[in-house]
């Protein structure tokens, strides 16, 4: 545990450093993730660095696709790739983009962006292990923001209609979307009985508890004949106080003086190193 | 159409266990005897195309071979950015399969009047776009898109189309059919008009006018050699689809010939005006509303040539002098 506490504390300094290279970032939808996607990469899902491609590997989709600072961090220091590409975000020449794209980038599963995909994709990817009678599991990531969109309900349906119990939606459930608190803009309460009414099992947890996260990503199997859905209570900007909670930071990178505290809230103390 | 591709498609999944077909609660009957023989492998996603299109992107990222099928709109438009984002721009080996190209359902309105989805899918980069003229040839297109990695956009009409071909089609991906040689006009369709294009011909032959009928069921990729031909050989060209003038088999021939044609020719489309039908009636009603039957092919195309000669004559007047 202490040795993932480490990790998500240096995936939220690379994430800082991503967007500072690349002139910005959305890191407060990035910093609200970083602990579910540490538990996954680090200790539940099926696969290797050195074989991105084989067919029995775990798939992750990250349906928000906007949080791509966090996924590269992360696949870079699982090893997908070198660490000194995150110096190249969304800059020419560059394989790492806004957002993420399968053929560009080892490791990244959907080419997403554009909200409300990730759910089906994964559908189709859990129904074709069952018809290949292969055993990997599915992960999807989605915003709260992002159940919104009605594509992702028809997924729902169909996810549960065909018993896809190898799939597992977890929702990082921030309360927050672009511009103001979900509950003021398109509320979603209850969320998680909104998901169990559409046939999946359904478990919540805080999204920054990597014992608690821990506990359920390890389960084999949540349910014997239905997906799982994770609501995960999280913090917009978890990580850097004037971040937490605060729409305006859903896509801004910080000014000098922001900067400052931005690196005495993440432990930085030599920012040469820290750029390095 | 619909059961010469349901017929090659069942053949193609004894050949392969990739296959899988998706419909979104449609071909009620057609279908029974693929699911009973591929019950694994069919799919009524239900009314849900977003979702459809998505699921079989998914499919094929684990090296599934999966055919959608559903009318047309649905699909190309309800999932556009689907098919955009989840099969053309991550490059997934789906096959988009839409029945009631122009107007196959015209008794049931504009809603089912597939009239923008050529010109919808064509813009896609990386979709393969075919509209086959026949049973016949949706045989063999059926066979070509299987055989093709990568996305495809397959036009199909419903049932009942009449052929054009005696012996199986040579359908290629890439290339046009002429199906007749003529000198003076080179009239270029798509679809299943091209039945309506051979009807007409005997009319048109009889007006003293020599035309080279051309098939272009493949309009992504184009035949431009073939276009390019007849606009050095004919000097007069006329595109016919069961489609918006703007976007589909016109447009697309207009665009070669326009950057790469340098004779003189002149050119037009025939096809379904900017507007949405509000006649309903069968296909062959609404052929006729939108003067797309042979008779009226016919009488368009005289009165064209007539144009299009005397236009030749004032410019070949004018080199002259």
């Amino acid at each position: 545990m202490e040795k993932l506490t480490a990790v998500a504390r240096k995936i939220r300094k690379d994430i800082l450093k991503i967007a500072y290279y690349g002139g910005g970032a959305h890191i407060a939808s990035s910093y609200s993730i970083v602990e579910i996607l540490t538990v996954l990469y680090f200790e539940v899902l099926n696969i290797d660095p050195c074989c991105s491609d084989h067919p029995d590997r775990d798939r992750f989709i990250l349906s928000k696709g906007h949080a791509s600072a966090a996924i590269y961090a992360i696949l870079a220091e699982r090893g997908f790739f070198e660490k000194a590409q995150l110096k190249t975000f969304c800059q020419p020449g560059s394989m790492l983009g806004g957002h993420p794209e399968m053929h560009l980038v080892p490791g990244i599963e959907a080419s997403t962006g554009s909200l409300g995909h990730g759910l089906s994709f994964g559908a189709g990817i859990a129904y074709a292990s069952k018809v290949q009678r292969r055993k990997y599991r599915t992960f999807v990531l989605l915003g709260d923001g992002e159940c919104q969109e009605g594509s992702v309900w028809e997924a729902a349906l169909f996810a549960s209609h065909h018993k896809l119990n190898n799939l597992t939606a977890i929702v990082d459930f921030n309360k927050l979307q672009a511009l103001d608190r979900i509950e003021k803009i398109l509320g979603l309460d209850p969320l998680a009985d909104k998901w169990q009414s559409f046939g999946w099992h359904v478990e919540e947890l805080d999204g920054h508890d990597i014992h608690a996260l821990s506990a359920v990503l390890n389960k084999p199997v949540l349910a014997a004949e239905r997906p799982t859905a994770i609501i995960a209570h999280t913090i917009k900007g978890k990580g850097i106080s004037f971040m937490e909670n605060t729409p305006i930071w859903h896509f801004r990178f910080p000014n000098e003086a922001e900067l400052e505290i931005a690196f005495k809230d993440l432990g930085v103390y030599d920012k040469k190193e820290f750029l390095s | 159409m619909r059961n010469s591709f349901i017929s090659a498609i069942h053949a193609l999944s004894e050949q392969s266990e990739k296959i899988m077909m998706l419909v979104a609660d449609n071909g009620a009957i057609v279908f029974d005897e693929y699911r009973k023989d591929f019950p694994e492998r069919f799919v009524n996603c239900g009314i849900a195309e977003a979702n459809m299109i998505g699921f079989a992107a998914g499919l094929a990222a684990c090296g599934m071979r999966p055919f959608v099928y559903t009318i047309s709109n649905f699909m190309t438009m309800r999932a556009l950015e689907q098919i955009r984002n989840d099969i053309c721009l991550q490059q997934m080996n789906v096959k988009i399969v839409s029945i009631g190209g122009g107007f196959a359902y015209g008794a049931l309105g504009p809603t089912h009047h597939a009239t923008e989805d050529l010109a919808i899918m064509r813009v896609l980069p990386g979709m393969t776009v075919i509209c086959p003229a026949s049973p016949l040839e949706v045989k063999a297109a059926t066979r070509a898109v299987f055989e093709l990695e990568g996305p495809a956009f397959l036009r199909l009409g419903t049932n009942g189309e009449p052929e054009i071909y005696s012996a199986e089609s040579d359908f290629k991906i890439g290339r046009g059919t002429v199906l007749t040689e003529g000198d003076d006009v080179s009239i270029i369709v798509a679809g299943p008009l091209a039945y309506d294009v051979l009807q007409a011909q005997p009319l048109i032959k009889k007006a003293g006018i020599s035309p080279r009928i051309i098939n272009l069921s493949s309009l992504k990729p184009i035949d431009k050699q073939m276009i390019q031909k007849a606009a050095a050989e004919t000097k007069a060209i006329i595109t016919i689809e069961n489609h918006s003038i703007i976007g589909g088999l016109g447009s697309s021939v207009a665009e070669v010939l326009a950057e790469e044609c340098s004779d003189y020719f002149r050119f037009k489309r025939l096809g379904i005006g900017d507007a949405f039908c509000m006649e309903y009636g069968s296909h062959e009603d609404l052929k006729k509303y939108w003067r797309l039957d042979a008779a009226s092919i016919a009488r368009e195309v005289i009165s064209f040539m007539d144009v299009s000669l005397r236009s030749a004559s004032d410019a070949e007047r004018k080199t002259r002098n």
